[in-house]
């Protein structure tokens, strides 16, 4: 056997419990399309389950409530802390203002989005699922709804198998008009971050916000509850592409939500176990009681292994915690695991936890760069800005006594918000004009653009060169922008141009 | 069929669909039964389209749809918004001079962004995309006109052109010499015009007997001192800025065949606002005069 045959059996994993085919006279049976499985998730108290309330309470509190946080910027902008701008294109967080040329902080925010997500993945498998996604968060609390008004799983299915009363359909009804209420709620916040979030609402209520408002609401509430409510784990299982992904992305040493089948192997009743055990017969842990099923929000079986269809939320491991503790066996059972140590500690050696490995490093260098040039990047930039468009036709104009003059379009950008007077200076020509197009230089002689705040100015200079000698082909010049008042200066190079061709 | 269903995938316990390609095989794993609701659903949807929008070709028109939806007539609805939103602007250029616009910058901001738009599908064609023209053309951004260049002048050019027919137009042309100077004559003042803005001459050219041929003939349009005039439309020839070409071939061609150049009138082919506002696009290109 050579080295590299022996590493790959060494790294296989076989399941304790190949999963039995099913008998050949199904197998022929099996449909075009599947009916849905219900689920009935049950309730669960644990670790897990309270780290999920908290991450709802605080994602679910920002979503909602960050609209009314108020931000003052002074009178020439809006004072809210978060606003998206669609009409006077500003997008406003906090301190922050982004004009839609700077776009590329959203190109950065979505890289350090894709490598925090792939860094999670390296570390701890589908976090993101289990714990962050909007879907994982909305159908969380969908059935806790689900669960205040129809009762526990228990409960839920015994109304729904028996014949429906009054109360059964009652409670239905509450449900229905809770998810809807939330839903709608949900539609509502998302309006507010395109809006004054205060006087919106107050149009809102009036009948007088404008129409894409409401229908946006509509939508919002529409797929809020369809998805949360009603498509649930088939949203996981059928329609997202990170599960795929993040099968392609995963490696052996990443932790996952796991059976630790070396210790439940072979499962059986404790009466059964105890038996066993006195006739020196292996017996596992594992009681076969489901509630690792049961507490599943996406109904899948953690014992068969790691899965599609898992969104490791650790709901289990808090069940089968709780099983255990009552019977006086060890905890975690199930476990934040790898196959690879439950491989080592079949074979007698001792687990290992590789978090820190080339893949999480790289990750989280690539983070801290990314977010560094980001940081630096929006620490240092100025509050001005130009940029110079040279006319396309004609190149440059000669005029009677012979000069060359070339026409510019240039637009300056005032990102303060006061309005600003600027100098602009043109050099790099041996004797130059500047003549700024339907611009009256003021009283005192100084041609200065002013700019009002938070806005831009587009002018039109001619620079001419009444040099005899004038660069007759393309000469480099250097337009600045200077803050009359605070000298603050942005700068950009263009041509001047002459007849000769280079 | 039923036979090569039998294969059962060992690791997922999932039958496969019976294929095998190089020993490969496909899990049948079934899809959704709502994904197939959405099928018949978006089936619906697409009746529904047909229903309320145009949608069957007939033998001479299509169903007109319950929505009364109509492309044409939706360029017309858009169309129409935006002259209604342009509309006061409009009134007002149409009401003021073009020095009244030049000394408002709002309407100077109108004006010269519908100038821009009007110049790019009317003027472009001869006078380039930039004014900047073309032989024949005259370039719009210098300082050199040839009927002047103060807002009223260009405004009266644009409005009644240039030879164009209209009484109101610019009248006066180069007229041709050939027969009337003799070849030898026509060379020598050639030489003499390109002297006078400090071009080289030919080895052996007359000068005097070119100036006294200019003096004779061309002075009477161009002037003594050759500046040209701008109520004839007659060229400045001291400058560095030449129509048809500097070159001594071009000059004698131009005396020999004559000049003409036809700018058309624009007056009841464009509105008035339009008009007005390709007077101070033009006039902003950087040559206009006060």
């Amino acid at each position: 056997m050579t080295q590299l045959e022996e590493l790959v059996r060494q790294s296989e994993v076989k399941p304790a419990t190949p999963p039995s085919p099913p008998p050949d006279e199904d197998i022929d049976d099996i449909p075009l399309y599947a009916a849905r499985r219900k689920i009935y998730p049950q309730s669960v108290h644990g670790t897990f389950r309270r780290i999920r309330w908290a991450v709802l309470l605080v994602t679910l509190g920002i979503y909602y409530f960050l609209p009314f946080v108020r931000w003052d910027r002074g009178p020439n902008a809006p004072s809210q802390a978060v606003l998206i701008d669609f009409p006077n294109r500003r997008f406003y967080f906090f301190f922050i203002e982004l004009w839609p040329q700077e776009i590329y902080y959203l190109t950065g925010l979505l890289v350090l989005a894709a490598i925090g997500l792939f860094l999670m993945n390296a570390l701890a498998g589908r976090v993101w699922c289990g714990y962050l996604c909007p879907q994982t968060v909305w159908t969380d609390l969908y059935m806790a709804i689900e669960r205040f008004t129809e009762g526990d799983r228990r409960e839920h299915m015994k109304r729904e198998a028996a014949k429906w009363t009054l109360e059964t359909y009652a409670r239905k009804g509450a449900k229905h008009f809770l998810w809807l209420m939330v839903a709608w709620w949900t539609g509502g916040a998302w309006v507010l971050y395109f809006a004054d979030a205060p006087t919106l609402v107050k149009e809102l209520a009036t009948g007088e916000a404008p129409f894409v408002a409401y229908a946006w609401i509509g939508i919002l509430t529409v797929t809020t509850y369809a998805l949360a409510g009603h498509l649930r784990e088939q949203v996981c299982l059928y329609m997202c592409p990170w599960p795929r992904i993040q099968a392609a992305l995963t490696d052996e040493y990443a932790l996952n939500v796991t059976y630790r089948y070396d210790r439940g192997e072979p499962r059986m009743s404790a009466k059964k176990a105890e038996q066993a055990k006195a006739h020196g017969e292996p017996a596992g842990d594992c009681v076969d009681c489901l509630q690792c099923v049961h507490v599943c929000p996406t109904g899948i079986d953690i014992r068969q292994g790691s899965q599609l269809g898992c969104i490791q939320c650790g709901l289990c491991i808090d069940a089968c915690n709780n099983i255990m503790a009552k019977l006086g066996r060890p905890r975690n059972l199930i476990a934040y695991d790898t196959d690879l140590n439950i491989k080592a500690r079949q074979e007698g050696r001792k687990p290992s936890y590789n978090l820190v490995r080339p893949r999480t490093l790289l990750y989280a260098a690539i983070i801290a760069i990314a977010g560094g040039i980001m940081l630096y990047t929006l620490a240092t930039r100025g509050s001005e800005g130009i940029s110079v468009i040279h006319d396309r036709n004609p190149m440059f104009v000669r005029l009677s006594d012979g000069s060359l003059r070339n026409g510019y379009t240039i637009r300056i950008v005032n990102k303060q918000l006061k309005s600003r007077d600027f100098i602009v200076a043109v050099d790099g020509l041996p004797s130059s004009l500047v003549d700024f197009v339907g611009l009256p230089p003021r009283a005192d002689g100084r041609q200065l653009v002013s700019v009002g705040p938070d806005q831009t100015k587009e002018v039109r200079i001619l620079v001419t060169d009444y040099n005899e000698t004038a660069p007759a082909a393309s000469t480099t010049v250097l337009f600045s922008l200077i803050d009359a008042d605070t000298g603050a200066v942005a700068q950009v190079r263009d041509h001047f141009f002459g007849p000769e061709r280079r | 069929m039923a036979e090569e269903h039998k294969h059962v995938d060992a690791l997922t316990g999932t039958a496969t669909t019976g294929h095998e390609w190089d020993g490969l095989r496909e899990l049948n794993t079934p899809l959704p039964r709502w994904w197939l609701w959405l099928f018949y659903l978006t089936i619906v949807w697409a009746i529904g389209y047909w229903i309320v929008y145009p949608a069957w070709p007939l033998i001479s028109n299509s169903t007109q749809g319950l929505f009364g939806y109509h492309s044409r007539n939706a360029v017309v609805e858009d169309l129409n918004a935006l002259h209604a939103q342009r509309g006061p602007m409009m009134a007002k250029l149409a009401a003021v001079s073009t020095a009244e616009i030049l000394a408002d910058p709002q309407l100077l901001d109108f004006a010269r962004a519908q100038g821009r738009v009007a110049f790019a599908d009317n003027c472009a064609p001869c006078h380039g995309a930039g004014g900047g023209g073309a032989k024949g053309y005259p370039n719009l951004n210098d300082d050199d006109w040839l009927w002047g260049g103060k807002i009223g002048d260009i405004e009266q050019t644009i409005r009644f052109g240039a030879r164009a027919g209209s009484d109101k137009g610019r009248q006066g042309n180069m007229p041709p010499f050939t027969g009337v100077l003799k070849p030898a004559e026509i060379s020598n003042v050639a030489d003499y015009v390109r002297s006078l803005s400090g071009l080289t001459t030919e080895p052996g050219a007359d000068l005097a007997a070119g100036k006294k041929v200019f003096a004779d003939n061309c002075a009477v349009c161009h002037g003594d001192n050759a500046k040209g005039n701008r109520e004839l439309g007659s060229a400045n020839l001291t400058d560095r800025i030449w129509l048809y070409g500097s070159d001594k071939a071009t000059i004698v061609e131009g005396i020999e065949k004559g000049h003409g150049g036809v700018m058309p009138n624009w007056e009841g082919r464009l509105s008035e606002p339009v008009i007005k506002s390709l007077a101070v696009y033009v006039y902003s290109f950087g040559g206009g005069e006060k």
